[in-house]
């Protein structure tokens, strides 16, 4: 057991738990975080993307150890910014939702995209978001789903 | 009327979905719970000769068929009452249900399962579809390993080959294919109000009711089934549901406590059921002046341990076996086999995309020999209102193809383009025609379903409708919203729909087969009509109303005879491709589709089925592959099981053709199989076009093809 310590979501917090444990547990099992959703455990479909010092990474593969001090964003966060907003409004405008179980992931996946660059075409888009899988919509509405937010927020991002 | 329909809404789950406030079972808190895992079968076919259970901590169950109650029986009443709740004697495929483990630590629960010890007597196990109509290792089930046996004749398909000046015979294969929902597999059964009470991630709570109920011995409604937000099915939350639902509620009828029982990925992708495997033979017996005259077609899938709904996937891939075509004699043979394979089930489109892949690469190649272009040869067979279907009715569609053609065409430059890369071996382009039958086979709504809906004014301005079927992700609770709002002159937003609870909702019937939007919608919409005429009785008004089959559409359900579905949706897919010289790796340049869904219920919703089901069929073309190794799924993970990602295709370019159904609410036909239907054989006839070699088997990965050369 070792004590970590993170920022959330903007806010300073701590937790007593097995360095070893997955972030993804920790943030939804002590954080009730949970938007970050379990997809596959093993790196591969990015449900549980989560923004970690600017970097999506899947919170599965990241033990707790490795969040000590690092600013960590996840859905429950992005959802509350001026940004989150224009990218939920976009994706439900857009029809980029299907199940849903994907999309937090993609909301996190297109919030790392628009930080970097805030007027992605098609394949930039396409390709920040291969590393997160949906089997519903093949994707083109997402792609939508982005373009549209960031034409919307082009003064956020 | 149609116009206003089919304008694109935001869907009604579409914020709570995106932002991360939709809760999907793993994210209830039933408070003090224990979890559950199953004790499987590892092996493929065997005798249990014993199974040796440590000594289980205080809080801690094992839970096996000796908990079924007395009144009860150890069957999942599923369409066949085949399948154990737990096995007793015997296993038939790896990862069958011995029994269950319970408790409050999950890592505890773990080690006491490898501290279970089963000893077996092994016996050779059979897992293809030659193995198993070899019946290697004798007979699993009968003495031929034969689930069931159809056959369907139109005309004098004995006489047409024996007239023939030529016959071309072609063998074609597709795998198993794993459903890969974003959410797995996951459930809560509870002990409350003295009953078993299952919160699942599943399309069809009422099955589940009944598989439940069935088990326990008790009438239905003793048990309540409430279905929470799920995370994608496409089949796979059809019944495999019941799989795990039913030793679930064995165990909490025996501790009374709530249980949770959900998978991690690993688990999903290696023990639950898939696509059926298919091996179809076609003949086409043609004359001398190369026109066909007759066909046979011999279709075999791969059934697996269980029946379970097998042979309803049989008769479907049947239906569907001779595609869009007017041959005048023909003769489609099926029969469903038995082997040691995880039992196959429901997967969309269930049996037609197997029949329609094989008859389009059938037909295209067909066209290959007599050298000419695929659609221009596939056109001539095109059927046509009024024409003889293979069952021996007449077809009663409206049938718009050479329109859907036209446009298909003139979208993706098809013709022009077959004829440029004729030569051209690194780059093809294919095109696939198909329909999809709408709602249960035949008479199948009447005489199992029975759908019913219930509507109830709720206030001022709103209403509430009450329906067994689900949202999924396919926007049933938006559409179905849409249909209630438009009778009633209400914005769908005022119409009430909570995920179903069979406590509360009448038995609409599953959420399957495409029928959901068009015979359930038509019943919400007839169910509005007659809301509307009471509307002024004030809040608390009620209707109700019954299914009621079309009378002009017969059906013979012991001969296969009438008419197999009261209307079809339409397809056509055009794929352009390009292959790499060296690599032999395959890109997707193009992909144009036309369907015909009656009247779409709403554009983007309807367009997001198109692409979601498009690139579910590619994916099932190219890359999806799922191999039997010594009765194990070779791949298991989702870094071996590939599904599509946002790179490997490019944006759909669709178009609707309009062609209402007169039994369709405003007009609208099932959709949601027919859109993955046409993308295997499009994909594939495209790659065979370039290769200039037929193709024969899915998915066709760079191997196969370098394969071709040689």
């Amino acid at each position: 057991m070792a004590k970590i310590s993170f920022i959330l979501n903007g806010e300073e917090v701590s937790v007593e738990a097995d360095p070893l444990k997955r972030l993804l547990d920790v943030l939804r099992e002590d954080f009730e975080a949970l938007g970050v959703k379990e997809g596959c455990g093993e790196g591969e479909c990015g449900a549980c993307s989560v923004i970690l010092d600017g970097k999506l990474v899947n919170s599965c593969m990241v033990p707790l150890g490795a969040a000590e001090g690092a600013d960590i964003v996840t859905p429950e966060g992005l959802r509350e910014t001026e940004k989150g907003k224009v990218i939920v409004e976009s994706f439900a405008d857009t029809g980029a939702v299907q199940c849903g179980f994907c999309t937090p992931g993609m909301m996190m996946a297109a919030e790392a995209l628009l930080e970097k660059n805030n007027n992605p075409d098609e394949s930039e888009i396409r390709e920040a978001l291969s590393g997160n899988l949906c089997r519903c919509t093949g994707y083109d509405l997402i792609v939508k789903g982005v373009k549209v937010s960031a034409e919307r927020g082009k003064d956020l991002w | 009327m149609n116009d206003e329909i089919r304008k694109s809404v935001r869907r009604v789950d579409a914020v709570a979905k995106a932002s991360g406030l939709a809760k999907y079972i793993s994210d209830y808190n039933f408070g003090d719970i224990l979890y559950a895992r199953l004790v499987r079968s590892t092996r493929p076919r065997a005798k249990i000769i014993s199974i040796t259970v440590p000594e289980l901590p205080d809080g801690y169950y094992y839970v096996d068929h000796r908990d079924i109650p007395e009144k009860g029986k150890n069957r999942i009443q599923m369409i066949k009452d085949d399948w154990k709740v737990f096995a007793e004697d015997e296993v038939r495929y790896v990862g069958e249900t011995i029994a269950l483990l319970i408790g409050p630590d999950r890592e505890k629960l773990l080690s006491l399962l490898s501290e279970i010890k089963i000893s077996y007597e092994d016996q050779e196990p059979a897992y293809t579809i030659e193995e198993g109509l070899a019946c290697k290792g004798g007979a699993i089930v009968g003495d031929d390993n034969i689930y069931g046996e159809y056959n369907l004749v139109k005309g004098d398909p004995d006489t047409a080959f024996n007239n023939a000046a030529r016959v071309i015979e072609g063998t074609y294969r597709t795998g198993f294919q794993e459903h890969l929902y974003m959410e797995p597999q996951g459930m809560v059964g509870t002990w409350e109000g003295g009953r078993v009470n299952i919160y699942a991630s599943a399309q069809c709570p009422y099955y589940i009711q009944k598989s439940v109920s069935g088990a326990l011995g008790v009438e239905g409604k003793e048990v309540r089934i409430k279905q929470v937000t799920t995370g994608g099915a496409f089949g796979g939350k059809e019944h495999f549901p019941d799989v795990i639902a039913v030793p679930l509620a064995v165990a909490v009828n025996k501790i009374k406590k709530p249980v949770e029982l959900i998978f991690d990925r690993i688990e999903d992708i290696s023990y639950t059921c898939k696509r059926h495997p298919s091996r179809i033979t076609i003949k086409t017996a043609l004359d001398k002046e190369n026109n066909i005259t007759g066909m046979t077609i011999d279709t075999v899938i791969n059934g697996g341990g269980y029946e379970s709904s097998t042979l309803i996937v049989l008769q479907r891939a049947l239906l569907h076996g001779i595609g869009v075509y007017n041959i005048p004699n023909a003769h489609v043979r099926g029969r469903a086999v038995a082997t040691n394979t995880f039992p196959s089930d429901a997967y969309r489109g269930f049996g037609a995309p197997q029949g329609l892949y094989a008859i389009e690469m059938h037909m295209s190649q067909v066209a290959k020999e007599l050298g000419m272009f695929p659609a221009d040869f596939k056109r001539k067979y095109f059927i046509k209102n009024g024409d003889m279907t293979i069952t021996n009715a007449t077809m009663k569609d409206t049938v718009k193809l050479e329109e859907m053609f036209a446009a298909a065409d003139e979208m993706s430059g098809y013709s022009k383009k077959i004829r440029e890369y004729k030569d051209d071996p690194y780059k093809g382009i294919g095109i696939s025609f198909v329909n999809h039958g709408g709602g249960f086979t035949g008479n199948g709504e009447q005489e199992i379903i029975k759908g019913v809906v219930k509507m109830k004014r709720t206030g001022e301005n709103s209403a509430a409708l009450y329906v067994s079927n689900v949202e999924m992700g396919q926007g049933l609770q938006t559409v179905l919203r849409k249909i209630a709002a438009k009778e009633l002159g209400l914005n769908y937003t005022d119409i009430e729909y909570d995920n179903p609870d069979t406590d509360i909702v009448p038995d609409s019937g599953p959420t399957v087969a495409s029928r959901s939007t068009m015979v359930v919608g038509y019943l919400i919409q007839e169910c509005a009509k007659k809301l509307k005429t009471k509307w002024d009785e004030g809040v608390g008004a009620e209707a109700e109303h019954h299914y009621k089959h079309p009378s002009e559409f017969k059906w013979d359900q012991d001969t296969l005879q009438g008419d197999a579905y009261p209307t079809y949706g339409w397809g056509i897919n055009v794929v352009e491709v390009e292959m790499d010289k060296d690599t032999y790796e395959v890109k997707t340049t193009g992909i144009w589709t036309v369907f015909d869904v009656g009247i779409p219920m709403d554009d983007t919703i309807m367009y997001g089925q198109v692409s979601g089901g498009v690139v579910q069929g590619l994916g099932y073309a190219s890359i999806e592959k799922c191999e039997v190794l010594d009765g194990k799924f070779r791949q298991h993970t989702m870094a071996d099981y590939v599904i599509p990602t946002s790179v490997d295709f490019p944006q759909i370019k669709n178009r609707f053709i309009d062609n209402p159904y007169k039994y369709g609410p405003s007009g609208a036909k099932g959709a949601g199989e027919l859109v993955f239907d046409a993308a295997a054989p499009a994909y594939a006839d495209a790659v065979q076009q370039l290769a200039g070699k037929n193709i024969y088997d899915i998915p066709v990965t760079p191997e196969m093809i370098m394969g071709l050369e040689e």
